[in-house]
């Protein structure tokens, strides 16, 4: 059953990955509010203006 | 601070929920001739494109590859540009993503009726489309990933996050899985044997669950539900943090496939401990996403919607509870291999990932197109209509599996089987199986209505393909000099190349590793347990192309109802042959593994010919041209040395008298057919599926007869 070295090994890795990614966000103030983003992402401004292609 | 002007892309989102529609209309198609083909085994039409075997694994790809594939991309483009404030990447990507995605879907179409696959399910397409799928799904991720690092808004809202984890792990599982050894441009065998592969194959499977079809809907949830309520989630700090614990405990949770299999007890145990913790996570996206809506259920009333939502939330928060209680092995004992997983899984299909996506193109569709939504009546009355398919198709279901279930544990008080033969639990659930196919029929209907919903609004707009929007640069921006050297370009992108060294390292190490480090593993612990004769070889890939094991598992449980069944219970040591193992995970017919000597060869014959005349009322399709078909033997040679190859003890230049063996065995089986009356000649398909199944988990009788 090596491949459960194989397996194990690779989701280790995995999760490594996601646990570097979870301390990169700390770090980086991510979660310092953890409400405001909940709002800000309700509003998307509208601009009627040149709607046309670019 | 300085405002920045931009156009999101609502082309290549548009493009993406047509696809997603289509193919949802033709999965689900599909899916309703399955059904109506276990009650009326007719519909298979006798020809083999149309074959129950073939064609089941062609509804679950288009479904979840095709189907909720399309959805999940439409979702993320929109969403993602707008968490951003920023346009994709590049529309050149998008177009290679929704393209190559496309053609991707088509091959599939095709190659799966030809009856072109690994035999792995949900992972059936052969290795060239498998290299496709995994280069548009790093053009996927690059384009996510350069759209996160030019976005203008520093926070990465949870939905990303969702998509980040979505990306990574899809990958990482797909080329694992998919790792193959070529015999032709569409014939490959699994690197992985027996155990092994299954485990493999789990492991990809239930990620394959939890990666994309899970939390990239929950990433959406995230997005369209407070969109569609105008309110924020409920708790932002619950989102971040069941996020995190749903990723780092979803991918222990594969082996709870393989409850009471031959795969070691602790690898069982380790799947069932965290399949139970996954409860945590789950329900707290649930309970997050329903809670949103407090204080506002007067909206859900009003807006179907919401509604939507509301039912796909909650399907959602059903079968994660459900999931966990399949996994404890007292009550998986009864469920495997019965219809409840059927039902399970459609109440994540249908609720969770089709309401939601239904409820998200119903608020896509007017706003890309600058129209409200043509009726809402028609809209509420597809809203009815699906809950009412989706209870119809479930509830049958339950019933059938729990029912089938005790049947084939029951015992006469004298302590023999008291249904023995095994189309007597069958026929009890067929009209379970008809009822079902009614609650299909309606959900499907509801889609069609939902589609000329939408057409309607799209025509009666114009797609605002590029759609303006304002936000101020983030502060931090990489100034680019002209005349750059050319690393300066990977450089500038640590994520990408974070990524795609990520992909390199995985396909270098897989390719190192696994040939030397699993093979030698192979030896076989029953010795006289040997690899299949080259005519065995040809009858089983005959019977993964055909998709035998959609219906039959080769997997006898160590419990005594099924060792009284089928006889003695499988051993990890007699599949260490098997490139790829077909253990199955449904039993629409009886197990399989233990076949080989039951019957004589002109029953099989028979049987395949017009499975009724054997055995009066099955459901099993006919399959005359196995009778007719000449068994193609140049690809003996190329199959012998591809095994030789994943390290099946073939003496060496076996390839070259291969067929020289097969000609032989091929005569003795046409001569047993003969002595019963029936004529045929030697090279047909037939004598080599005859062949592989008498062989079948025969292995292990010799060492009882020697001893």
């Amino acid at each position: 059953m090596a491949v459960l070295v194989l397996l194990i090994g690779i989701s280790l890795l995995v999760a490594i990955g996601f646990l570097m990614s979870f301390f990169w966000s700390v770090k980086d103030g991510q979660y310092d509010d953890d409400y405001t983003p909940s709002v800000r992402m309700l509003f998307d401004d509208e601009l009627l203006e040149n709607q046309s292609k670019k | 601070m300085q405002q920045e002007q931009f156009y999101y892309d609502n082309k290549v989102v548009r493009n993406f929920a047509y696809a997603s529609i289509i193919f949802g209309l033709i999965g689900m198609t599909v899916g309703l001739l399955i059904a109506l083909q276990l009650v009326f085994p007719n519909l298979n039409f006798g020809i083999p494109y149309t074959t129950f075997g073939r064609i089941r694994p062609l509804h679950t790809n288009a479904v979840i590859f095709a189907f909720v594939g399309n959805g999940l991309f439409a979702g993320v483009y929109y969403s993602l540009q707008r968490l951003c404030k920023s346009r994709m990447y590049s529309d050149v990507l998008s177009n290679i993503n929704f393209w190559g995605w496309q053609i991707i879907i088509l091959a599939a179409a095709i190659t799966l009726p030809l009856g072109l696959t690994s035999g792995k399910e949900y992972a059936e397409l052969e290795w060239p489309i498998d290299i496709a799928i995994a280069l548009i799904w790093v053009v996927f991720g690059w384009n996510m990933f350069g759209t996160i690092l030019k976005r203008r808004e520093r926070h990465l809202y949870v939905a990303i996050w969702f998509f980040i984890a979505t990306f990574v792990t899809v990958a990482v599982l797909h080329i694992v899985n998919s790792f193959e050894m070529p015999v032709s441009l569409f014939k490959s065998y699994s690197w992985y044997a027996g155990v092994q592969d299954a485990l493999v194959q789990w492991w990809y499977g239930h990620n394959a669950v939890a990666f994309f079809l899970t939390t990239p809907y929950l990433g959406l949830m995230y997005y369209f539900l407070p969109k569609a309520a105008n309110r924020p989630v409920y708790s932002y700090r619950l989102s971040i943090i069941h996020f995190w614990a749903l990723i780092f405990l979803y991918i222990w949770a594969g082996p709870h496939h393989l409850l009471y299999t031959s795969l070691p007890d602790w690898a069982q145990s380790l799947g069932v401990v965290f399949s139970v913790m996954l409860i945590a996570p789950s329900w707290g996206g649930m309970i997050n996403g329903l809670l949103t809506l407090r204080g506002a259920w007067d909206k859900v009333r009003e807006d179907v919607i919401l509604k939507f939502f509301v039912v796909a939330i909650t399907a959602y928060g059903m079968s994660t509870f459900e999931g966990p209680m399949l996994s404890l092995k007292n009550v998986n004992a009864i469920a495997h291999f019965t219809d409840w997983i059927i039902a399970h899984v459609h109440i994540g299909a249908l609720g969770w990932n089709g309401f939601l996506t239904f409820g998200m193109l119903y608020w896509l569709f007017p706003r890309i197109y600058g129209k409200e939504l043509y009726s809402k009546k028609l809209a509420n009355f597809h809203f009815w209509i699906g809950t009412l398919g989706i209870l119809f198709y479930a509830i049958p279901l339950y019933w059938a599996g729990i029912t089938q279930s005790l049947m084939w544990k029951e015992f006469t008080v004298e302590g023999y089987l008291k249904y023995p033969n095994f189309l007597e639990t069958v026929t009890q659930i067929i009209p379970m199986y008809a009822l079902r196919s009614v609650g299909g029929l309606l959900y499907l209907i509801g889609v069609i209505v939902m589609t000329y919903n939408l057409v309607k609004t799209a025509l009666s707009g114009k797609l605002i393909a590029n759609e303006l929007a304002e936000a101020p640069a983030l502060t931090k921006e990489y100034g680019v000099a002209k005349n750059e050297h050319w690393h300066r370009w990977i450089e500038r992108r640590p994520v990408q190349l974070m990524v795609l060294s990520l992909v390199v390292i995985l396909i270098g190490g897989a390719a190192e590793i696994i040939p030397t480090f699993l093979i030698k593993n192979n030896i076989p612990t029953i010795a006289s347990v040997k690899p299949y004769t080259p005519l065995e070889l040809q009858g089983r890939d005959i019977y993964i192309r055909e998709g035998c094991n959609t219906c039959h598992s080769q997997m006898v449980r160590p419990f005594r109802s099924e060792t009284e069944r089928y006889g003695e219970y499988s051993k990890a040591g007699e599949f260490v042959y098997d490139h790829p193992f077909l253990w199955g995970s449904k039993r629409t017919g009886p197990d399989l593994h233990r076949v080989g000597g039951k019957y004589p060869d002109s029953w099989h014959y028979n049987h395949m010919l017009e499975p009724s005349s054997m055995s009066p009322g099955s459901i099993m399709p006919t399959y005359p041209w196995l009778l007719d078909d000449d068994l193609d033997t140049t690809s003996t040679a190329a199959k012998i040395r591809a095994m030789q190859t994943v390290g099946v003890p073939y003496p060496v230049g076996y390839d070259l008298i291969a067929n020289k063996d097969l000609m032989h065995q091929a005569d003795s089986i046409k001569n047993t057919l003969a002595e019963s009356g029936i004529k045929t000649a030697s090279n047909k398909e037939i004598v080599a599926l005859i062949s592989y199944l008498q062989r079948l988990g025969k292995d292990i009788k010799l060492t009882t007869k020697v001893q």
